[in-house]
């Protein structure tokens, strides 16, 4: 097999690699923001559950949780449910979820008392304080943490192998059958490329931030 | 009828007592300096006018008209609220403008954003209405000296200046009265003076104030009644001039005392 060849069976997996990984953003950023409103609620049970289900979903490997997601419908219907791929997201998205929840709690519960009251006193309502003033300094405040998480989920796509999906890293194992290895560690040139387009990514959008001080 | 009248407000936090029954009135124009030491309840006080903290019992009237009733206070919608909150504005010791906003948009953007969502108006309307907002931010922010910095952000100008913007803001939504709560006490020695002014020049435009504050000299200077809080009551209450020099509670004579050793 030449050169060429390889790099393009590895571009076709790494095309699964960046669906995964886009996917999983689309879902987990909004789902996570949900999941941290369900962890900051002063209605106790609400905030009792949410803790709960994070810390199960913190304290299983992700491995595990593709193998839950992929075969428990199946084992306890008869038949599966979800798709290779669809139990993939939604596995990832749940898991990326709840440590996004906790970067964002972190990031909500930093904001001064302050600024919320100011916005009460201007008679701003709820909703207004938190997408106007409070969502801006969150999101700030947590460029550096989920730059971390987003790039610890590009290189977590190489779970999805366990339930038999084409990714990158799967494609390179299959063409250790045919007895070459080297494209195993050629892999790695991929994850790097794309880790480094998304630390230069991360930078640039810090430097957009840093207009203002939080 | 006074154009505000506070009757008996009572507040604890747990089991502390932090009011215990706050009296008093004040007349339209006139200025209010609440003293006292810190834990007096002077900060509580300024809360619960302005519905930061629910009241546990007591009424607060503007104008004849019954704001704040604390045995009602749990049935109020969250607009009711919000309205309420504009009777009374506030300037914070920390001044609290938003960071990620210049100075123009923190005066404007709650008035703007009461215009975009009142839906009794035309688009036209509501572009006239947030034109003349932007115009009076302009004009306020000439008032309190900072046409040059309308553009600045807020990690960009002094304390002195943060503050004076913080105040504009407040005036942005014309309140009845407005409230300071030390407005001076995070700010270095030498920005107090162009605060203050502010705040002298706004007496001078007949506005009703109340400002919790640690300067003396200012309280006697700028007040036209002046209130001493100990122990979440009000020990003595008075004209400036007679309460400086001629103090009749022990605990103000004390408190007196005490602010004067500091040099």
């Amino acid at each position: 097999m030449t050169f060429w060849q390889v790099t393009l069976n590895l571009l076709d997996g790494f095309g699964m690699t960046c669906a995964i990984f886009a996917l999983t953003l689309v879902f987990a950023l909004p789902l996570g923001l949900i999941i941290s409103f369900g962890s900051m609620s002063k209605f106790k049970p609400l905030k009792a559950v949410v803790r709960v289900f994070v810390w199960i979903i913190r304290g299983v490997p992700l491995m595990l949780q593709l193998f839950i997601v992929f075969y428990l419908p199946g084992f306890l219907f008869g038949s599966p449910i979800f798709n290779r791929f669809t139990a993939t997201i939604i596995a990832f998205s749940i898991n990326y979820a709840c440590y996004f929840s906790e970067i964002y709690r972190a990031g909500i519960e930093a904001i001064p008392r302050g600024q919320i009251e100011a916005g009460q006193v201007l008679g701003m309502t709820r909703f207004q304080i938190f997408t106007r003033i409070t969502l801006m300094q969150v999101i700030k405040r947590i460029v550096p943490p989920m730059g971390n998480e987003i790039i610890t989920l590009v290189k977590d796509t190489a779970l999805a192998r366990v339930i038999v999906v084409v990714e990158i890293l799967f494609v390179a194992e299959e063409l250790m059958a045919h007895a070459i290895i080297w494209p195993l560690f050629y892999t790695a040139v991929f994850y790097l490329a794309f880790v480094g387009v998304l630390t230069l990514l991360f930078g640039w959008f810090e430097k957009k931030l840093s207009y203002y001080k939080v | 009828m006074e154009f505000l009248e506070v009757q008996g407000i009572y507040k604890s936090f747990g089991n502390v007592e932090v009011l215990r029954g706050i009296d008093f009135s004040l007349s339209k124009g006139e200025v209010l300096s609440i003293i006292g030491s810190s834990g007096s309840g002077k900060t509580t006080l300024l809360r619960c006018l302005n519905l930061l903290e629910k009241a546990d019992a007591g009424t607060i009237s503007v104008n004849g008209e019954i704001i704040i009733d604390a045995k009602e206070e749990d049935s109020y919608t969250d607009k009711e609220i919000r309205d309420k909150r504009l009777r009374m504005g506030l300037v914070f010791q920390q001044f609290n403008l938003f960071p990620q906003y210049n100075v123009i948009d923190n005066l404007t953007l709650a008035p703007k954003l009461r215009v975009k969502e009142d839906k009794s108006l035309t688009k036209e309307e509501k572009a006239e209405k947030i034109e003349a907002i932007i115009k009076e931010a302009e004009e306020l922010l000439a008032s309190v000296g900072l046409s040059d910095k309308a553009k600045s952000y807020p990690c960009e100008i002094s304390g002195g200046q943060q503050q004076r913007v913080a105040i504009a803001r407040a005036l942005m939504l014309k309140p009845d009265i407005l409230c300071f709560d030390e407005p001076t006490s995070a700010l270095d020695p030498e920005l107090t003076g162009e605060v203050l002014r502010v705040i002298k020049e706004l007496k001078s435009g007949d506005r009703t104030m109340i400002i919790v504050t640690h300067e003396m000299e200012f309280a006697k200077n700028v007040s036209d009644k002046v209130i001493f809080m100990a122990d979440g009551v009000i020990e003595e209450m008075g004209e400036p001039n007679q309460m400086f020099s001629n103090p009749k509670s022990e605990k103000l004579k004390a408190f007196l005392q005490k602010s004067d050793e500091k040099f």
